[in-house]
């Protein structure tokens, strides 16, 4: 029996082996995969066991902490954000059975301390535990709260950058959430019909109205397709693609030049120039000014909307059919967002240069030392310095003479343009017919803020609804 | 004589070390003092090891001397892992496997006591038999039947619950390795061979059915696929050892099969097992958590595993069991958490190592009966291991047992006591003959 016994022995043997084939390939071979898996809990719990690093205002107010809860085995951090929904946008929240949104996913690597792979070997090495890097952000929390307060309540959003670095200074959007509710409301939040969880600064998709004719106008004068001097005959209505198109206030302007035209908002005029232009050198233009691609900022890509035009839910280009005299007065299915929006007067404003938009400004690591710090970056450079003179000349007549006083602020020269389009979704709207919109910068001679602002669902002007609020929070900036 | 007794006696030593180390790195790691609380641990348990090794020192003189050892280390292995796990859940199972791990020595020494001559088993072996299918049975019975997840393993007495299977196992083995010594050479005489195949005669394939229809009865009984699992391979085993025909092997690997296949198709509680074994992410929160979990854990254990008591056994901030019945079921999964792939190699290896003792007890034993009685022991020892450890790695189906010694539960230490007590009464009788030279 005995040979029969060492088979068997052989045997078990075997059959142990296969346990530890089956062991290594959970614990080695497809431990990346099983750590994937979005049933798998654990790296989620995991992250909650390392104090994830603090967001700062500019001003070193806390946006979000984290609070041990229990210790030993169960010792674990719970996000808590003091100021509450003031920062719901463009924060988010961090939770371990919800998971990550906005800027706390974006930056979450850095937030739990995740450096570089090989100092996280090192570290795990030595037994010593990740420890999360706090974050300062450029946004100044006096003008975020002014932006919220000037909302005040209306579905909206406004958007400030700072032209030169691409600083983001403040980023509101109503409705917002408290982050603090997420664990217990975050069902309720996802099935409100007010879409409270959607960033309308940076996911809200808007017809810009008139404010893009400062884009036409940009591509006409920096292609050279007109000078400054230039004039074409702008009657009250006109045909544009075999319909009639007319002017919002019903005057014949006659001869005008682009800085007229664009401080009376002039209809007639941008389709005629649109026409002039063509829809390839327009597209170029709007392609510069960040159209028609995810906005380079620092938040998840899935919480960022393109702008451009759209048929339903798809992304028109130049091939096809696009009615480029209405495309010029922000018509024609054109959707921008307000983050999109500012990233226009911010070019114009930092003399035609577009600077990645940043929300974070410096990372600290958890003894306090600055780790890096936000190095402004160039997107493109969109239109000429000249171009960009040209355009805030015009600009600042808007402001002083044209559509767009109720965004003067005394003793500073502000430059904008104002919008007023007509919202697509009459229904949604309950017959509040507008979408208003205020774009500009100031002062006007040495820009440090420029605005994007708009309110949703409105029966008043961009000149009376969004200027207001665009001034409110160019001041609290210019201000603080 | 005096030379395997002290090294068994040396090969205490680093078990009771290692169980010192366990019990103070639990207190390091929950923050708390570093008291002399698991020094004494640590002593009490060398102390006990010691009466044992003394005892076996009197008793068995010629034993195996690295068994025991090696069965007091994978005890010591589950003892550290318990009060690891109820530093954090606040229970005390630690304490009660203790108080278990005495009463098992306790038996140990009982049975070595009334069973120095171990071939009075094959006078009752039909009553021992009898013992074994009623202990089977008693979960389905009124009043003391207890039910857990579907399978039907657990008796209730009151304030004692048992798993008779636990037992059961002991009485099969002790059955089988009494009649099959008696009929092996009826089994193979008379064989004949069938279009290559060498089939044994028909009449002979009767106990074979019987065992046979008692592993399927199992299933449908019990509903626990993995005691029917370990029960038929030491069958199968036995009666490869005893009769050296592979085709015995292969017809009963072939019927367990095919009636496995139909209980999965009729059964609910099996088909569902089944089905969570080919796809537990098919209901991740429900049936399939507990595998799933299972995986989850390893794959965060890695090479090196995450450390000592650092792996994940609740969900953080609450008391519900993100690693459920980690003291039980799971506890290999924990070790591979915690000590990483090779802490589980580890243990693998001390089983091995267990089923290779226990393998060459079976070789050095003079007699048919003893022979097969130590193949027997060790063999259900060690599938009981791979039933386990391969359900939690998702190599079958996961099942109920415990993990020998290591997994919570006072019937596996008692039953697995009485297992090494046997192993060592056929050790000692085998070497004294050698030494006597018989």
């Amino acid at each position: 029996m005995n040979g029969r016994i060492v088979k068997l022995f052989a045997f078990i043997g075997v059959m142990f082996a296969v346990l530890v084939g089956f062991t290594s390939y959970w614990t080695v071979f497809d431990a990346e995969n099983l750590k994937n898996e979005q049933v798998n809990k654990r790296p989620l719990f995991t992250a909650q066991k390392v104090e994830r690093g603090r967001i700062f205002t500019d001003g070193g107010t806390v946006i979000a902490r984290s609070v041990r809860q229990g210790k030993g085995a169960s010792l674990r951090y719970v996000r808590e954000y003091p100021l509450g929904s003031l920062f719901g946008h463009p924060i988010g929240y961090s939770f371990a059975e919800q998971g990550n949104s906005e800027f706390e996913a974006f930056h979450n690597s850095e937030l739990i301390g995740d450096n570089n792979e090989f100092s996280s070997i090192f570290d795990e090495l030595r037994g010593r535990k990740p420890e999360g890097n706090d974050i300062v952000t450029s946004i100044d929390g006096t003008a975020q709260q002014v932006a919220i307060d000037q909302l005040a309540g209306r579905s909206g959003a406004v958007v400030a950058i700072e032209p030169s670095t691409g600083r983001i200074k403040a980023l509101a959007a109503d409705p917002g959430f408290d982050p603090n509710t997420i664990p217990t409301d975050l069902n309720a939040l996802n099935q409100d019909a007010d879409a409270p969880l959607l960033n309308r600064a940076t996911q809200g998709q808007y017809p810009p109205g008139s404010t893009f004719k400062l884009v036409t106008a940009a591509a006409a004068l920096d292609s050279g397709a007109i000078t400054p001097e230039e004039t074409i005959n702008s009657p009250a209505t006109i045909d544009i693609q075999g319909n009639p198109l007319a002017n919002s206030d019903g005057s014949d302007y006659g001869d005008i030049d682009v800085t007229s035209a664009l401080t009376f908002s002039v209809n007639t005029y941008f389709a005629q120039l649109g026409e002039e232009i063509g829809t390839g050198t327009l597209e170029e233009y709007m392609d510069r000014f960040g159209f028609n691609s995810k906005p380079q900022i620092d938040l998840p890509a899935n919480q960022l909307s393109i702008s451009g035009v759209f048929d339903g839910q798809t992304l028109l280009s130049g091939g096809d059919a696009i009615d480029v005299g209405r495309l010029a007065i922000g018509q024609e299915r054109l959707l921008a967002t307000p983050l999109q929006m500012a990233e226009v007067a911010a070019t114009i404003a930092n003399g035609g240069d577009l600077m990645k938009p940043r929300i974070w400004n410096e990372i600290l690591d958890p003894d306090g030392r600055t780790i890096r710090t936000m190095d402004p970056e160039k997107q493109s450079e969109v239109i000429s310095e000249e171009t960009a003179d040209q355009l805030t000349e015009a600009m600042r007549d808007v402001v002083n003479e044209g559509t767009g006083t109720a965004a003067a602020l005394s003793g500073i020269d502000v430059a904008g343009k104002t919008g007023t389009a007509e919202v697509p979704d009459q229904e949604r709207c309950d017959g509040l017919p507008n979408q208003a919109w205020f774009v500009g910068f100031a002062p006007a001679d040495d820009p440090q803020i420029a605005v994007a602002a708009t309110v949703e669902c409105t029966d008043g002007q961009g000149g009376t609804i969004a200027a207001p609020i665009a001034a409110a929070v160019m001041q609290a900036i210019l201000e603080g | 004589m005096s030379a395997s007794r002290n090294r068994e006696l040396l090969a205490l030593v680093p078990v009771a070390l290692l169980l010192t180390l366990g019990f103070a790195a639990v207190f390091a790691q929950n923050d708390n003092q570093l008291t002399n609380l698991s020094l004494s641990y640590g002593l009490y348990f060398l102390a006990i090891c010691l009466a044992t090794h003394i005892y076996i020192r009197i008793r068995l003189p010629d034993a195996d001397p690295y068994l025991f050892p090696m069965i007091a280390l994978l005890t010591a292995i589950g003892l550290v892992m318990l009060y690891r796990l109820d530093s954090e859940t606040g229970n005390e199972l630690a304490r009660d496997q203790a108080n278990w791990f005495v009463f098992g020595l306790i038996l140990f020494a009982v049975v070595i006591h009334f069973l120095r001559d171990y071939s009075v088993l094959e006078r009752y072996r039909y009553t021992i038999a009898l013992v074994g299918i009623a202990l089977l049975m008693a979960p389905r019975l009124p009043f003391i039947g207890a039910q857990v997840n579907g399978a039907y393993l657990g008796v209730k007495l009151g304030p004692i619950a048992f798993q008779p299977a636990e037992l059961a196992k002991l009485c099969i083995v002790v059955f089988l390795a009494s009649y099959l010594r008696e009929h092996r050479e009826l089994l193979v005489v008379g064989a004949r061979r069938i279009l290559g195949v060498t089939l044994p005669p028909l009449k002979h394939l009767g106990p074979l059915l019987v065992v046979w229809g008692a592993a399927m009865f199992m299933l449908i009984v019990i509903r626990d696929l993995g005691s029917s699992l370990m029960f038929f391979a030491a069958f199968l085993a036995l009666i490869y050892v005893a009769t050296g025909r592979l085709s015995f092997v292969f017809i009963g690997m072939a019927m367990f099969l095919a009636g496995a296949w139909v209980i999965y198709q009729t059964v609910p509680h099996v088909t569902d097992r089944v089905d969570i074994w080919l796809d537990p992410y098919q209901d991740p929160g429900g049936a399939g958590y507990q595998v799933l979990q299972s995986m989850f854990a390893m794959a965060d254990g890695g090479l090196f595993g995450e450390g000592f008591a650092q792996s994940m056994v609740l969900i953080p901030g609450t008391d519900s069991p993100l690693l459920p019945a980690a003291q039980t079921d799971l506890i290999y999964t924990l070790i591979t958490a915690e000590l990483g792939l090779f802490g589980a190699c580890g243990v693998i290896g001390i089983y091995l190592l267990v089923a290779a003792r226990g393998f060459k007890v079976a070789l050095m034993a003079n007699d048919g009966f003893s022979k097969l009685l130590a193949t027997g022991l060790t063999t259900v020892f060690a599938f009981q291991a791979f039933v386990i450890i391969g359900g939690v790695t998702r190599v079958i189906p996961l099942t109920g047992v415990t993990l020998p010694l290591v997994s919570y539960g006072g019937s596996s230490i008692l039953a697995n006591f009485i297992l090494l007590a046997l192993l060592l009464l056929v050790s000692d009788r085998a070497r004294r003959e050698a030494r006597e030279g018989v």
